[in-house]
């Protein structure tokens, strides 16, 4: 049983950060259905900025708020200039295009700060907590707690502030929202920048358990995805919920599956991905969404 | 538009004429191409050789990932998974069992055909994107796949599974890169001559009529779904016999050869060299097997970087990738070319023959 509850509390921490990139996926596709194959080294980028800040000698929490600006304007820039061109072009187009900026920021990752692996500090301690008869570090609740305070952060600002009823306004009818006087084409990149955002923090969170090389997100971003279209991707509650129970998963799925153990533990992201999509494309908590033809 | 008129019919029949010409002309490049294609070899190095042979497996493969991307409009962002696959079968094949490597790229069609035709079955119900992601979880679950502990006795695990190289047979006067070459050659231009034969008939039309318009294909009585898995398989099947004949010419298999950017590397070439054509499969198998050697100079992060930046150029400024290029500079071409003489006479009817073809 203890060690039940502590497969699971890992899965958690890990289901934490899946949660987070989930968001950021939910973010772009909520505006212009897409999904965003780069989001992962987008979110590795970032972390890469915080690290060479943090070994400049800022501290923590300096170097943290500078890299969430940083890749927000990243973010926004890289809507801008690369994405919008593609807006009402082709599916296969938009997705060839996402393929060329992960690789971009990868082989870049790469060339600025070299493939080694690096350790990334956590602000957190990696001291272990004990909770009854299981232990576990301070940085996983750490993880967990960012995880939802993001969550809640972004949905008071979607619930309540202007900005974000023009954000909501023009992912759901863009025509009408243009009508109203708000500008679409910038709220896709504020789309674009809080979802840079927000994957920063997810790559910051990750890296101190992943360490820190160009391939932190590779598979992160198939959980994330997972955990997104289990929970449904047009709901960014469906999707935290999705990244926990992904996370769950795969730990005690690795635990328990004998055949499983840790060497097939991507397939169970290929299984849930294949699995959703066949079974109920809009997730758990997703809208069904129907079009004319 | 306007075929009534007297004036037109000559306009056509002027169209006729250089269409005609043109194929004369293509016809002569093409024997002129695998003339020096054919001489090559003997005057390069055995290194050279390699590469060429490697850049038509390449070619071979892309092909698959054409007929499938840009005839069929399904995406793959997972073909490094059928590579894989044919690529494990042969070297398990001719390792394991001893079997004569020529066999091995039949069993390795027959694999990777019916294991694409199933994986297109589900396909049928994940469109554009999550078409995309679902191939690129099967491009990245492949890797741990292949060094999995249960069947590490036939894959070699980690560590792979190498092979002798073949030797020419029948006595030719070659030495075995030169045969590789040839035979690479050989099977590149039967995969071509068998694309370009199902595409110009009713099957290519049916493909590339889902790729336009689903709906409208599917009232019209086409069977969208057998076709669509059925192009998943052929797709498959030109990349998994690419695959075997890679394992060949590089006598080495191992699960990290066949990662994630595999797959991505397939798709640069594709749309570098153009997604909906056969030659644009040749430009992009060439275009990937050097750059990267040109690249690794500056850096070892630069031939991606590259990749990148050619994907999303390409997608700018020519989604249409080399062969749509070449097309667009041989029809510019052919305007030019034929009937000189008779131009200043019928000035006024070009424009018209323009808006035409």
């Amino acid at each position: 049983m203890e060690i039940f509850l502590q497969q699971v509390m890992t899965g958690l921490a890990n289901g934490g950060i899946y949660a987070s990139l989930a968001l950021a996926l939910v973010m772009i596709y909520h505006s212009t259905n897409h999904l965003n194959f780069a989001q992962g080294e987008m979110a590795m980028f970032s972390t890469y900025i915080a690290w060479t800040l943090i070994n400049a000698g800022l501290p923590y929490w300096v170097a943290f708020v500078i890299t969430l600006a940083v890749s927000f304007a990243g973010g926004v820039v890289i809507e801008r200039v690369v994405v919008r061109p593609f807006e009402d072009a082709p599916v296969l187009n938009a997705v060839i295009v996402f393929i060329g900026l992960l690789v971009i920021f990868n082989s870049l990752a790469g060339w600025i700060w070299t493939y080694d692996i690096k350790q990334f500090p956590t602000p957190f301690g990696d001291h272990p907590v004990q909770l009854g008869n299981i232990f576990f570090r301070a940085h996983d609740f750490g993880a967990i707690g960012v995880t939802l305070f993001v969550l809640l952060v972004l949905w008071a600002f979607f619930r309540f502030t202007p900005l974000g009823l023009a954000m909501r306004a023009s992912a759901e009818n863009p025509v009408s929202a243009r009508l109203v006087g708000i500008r679409v084409g910038w709220m896709l990149a504020l789309g674009w920048g809080l979802a840079a955002l927000i994957g920063a923090v997810a790559g910051m969170m990750v890296a101190p358990v992943l360490f820190l090389d160009p391939s932190l997100m590779s598979g992160v971003l198939i959980y994330s995805f997972a955990a997104a279209l289990f929970g449904g991707i047009s709901s960014p509650g469906g999707s935290v919920f999705g990244g926990f129970f992904v996370g769950v998963a795969e730990v005690l799925s690795g635990t328990y599956v004998p055949f499983i153990g840790n060497d097939l533990k991507l397939i169970v992201a290929l299984i849930i991905i294949i699995g959703v999509l066949l079974v109920r494309p809009s997730g758990l908590f997703g809208k069904v969404s129907v079009s004319r033809v | 538009m306007d075929t009534a008129n007297a004036p037109t019919g000559t306009v056509a029949a002027e169209a006729a004429i250089r269409r005609d010409r043109a194929r004369t002309w293509r016809i002569w490049a093409v024997a002129a191409l695998l003339v020096v294609t054919c001489v090559l070899p003997f005057v390069m190095g055995d290194y050279r050789v390699f590469q060429f042979t490697l850049a038509f497996t390449y070619a071979l493969a892309l092909l698959g990932l054409n007929l499938l991307i840009g005839f069929n409009g399904q995406f793959s962002l997972g073909h490094g998974a059928f590579y894989a696959i044919g690529a494990y079968t042969a070297a398990v094949m001719i390792h394991q069992w001893g079997i004569h490597y020529g066999w091995t790229l039949v069993a390795a069609g027959i694999v990777c055909g019916v294991a694409g035709f199933l994986f297109g079955i589900p396909a049928l119900r994940i469109q554009g994107m999550y078409l995309a992601l679902a191939t690129l979880a099967l491009a990245l679950a492949m890797p741990p796949l292949l060094k999995y502990k249960a069947w590490e006795a036939y894959t070699g695990g980690v560590q792979g599974i190498f092979i002798n190289k073949p030797h020419a047979p029948f006595g030719l006067p070659l030495n075995p890169d030169e045969w590789l070459y040839f035979l690479s050659l050989g099977v590149l231009l039967i995969a071509v001559v068998v694309a370009h034969n199902l595409l110009n008939g009713r099957t290519g039309r049916a493909m590339m009529a889902i790729r336009d318009n689903p709906i409208a294909a599917e009232a019209m009585g086409i069977n969208t779904a057998l076709y669509k898995s059925l192009t998943f398989g052929v797709s498959a099947l030109f990349t998994g016999v690419a695959g075997a004949l890679s394992c060949i010419v590089v006598q080495f298999v191992a699960p990290d050869s066949y990662s994630v950017f595999l797959s991505i590397t397939l798709l640069v070439g594709s749309v570098v060299g153009g997604l909906a054509s056969i030659s644009g499969a040749i430009y992009g198998a060439f275009f990937i097997q050097f750059i990267p050697n040109v690249a690794d100079a500056i850096s070892k992060a630069a031939p991606w970087a590259i990749y990148g930046l050619f994907l999303i150029g390409f997608m700018f400024v020519m989604p249409g990738g080399i062969a749509g290029f070449m097309n667009m500079v041989w029809s510019r071409l052919q305007r030019q070319l034929p009937l000189a003489r008779r131009r200043g006479a019928e000035a006024g009817h070009t424009g018209r023959t323009n808006s035409k073809t």
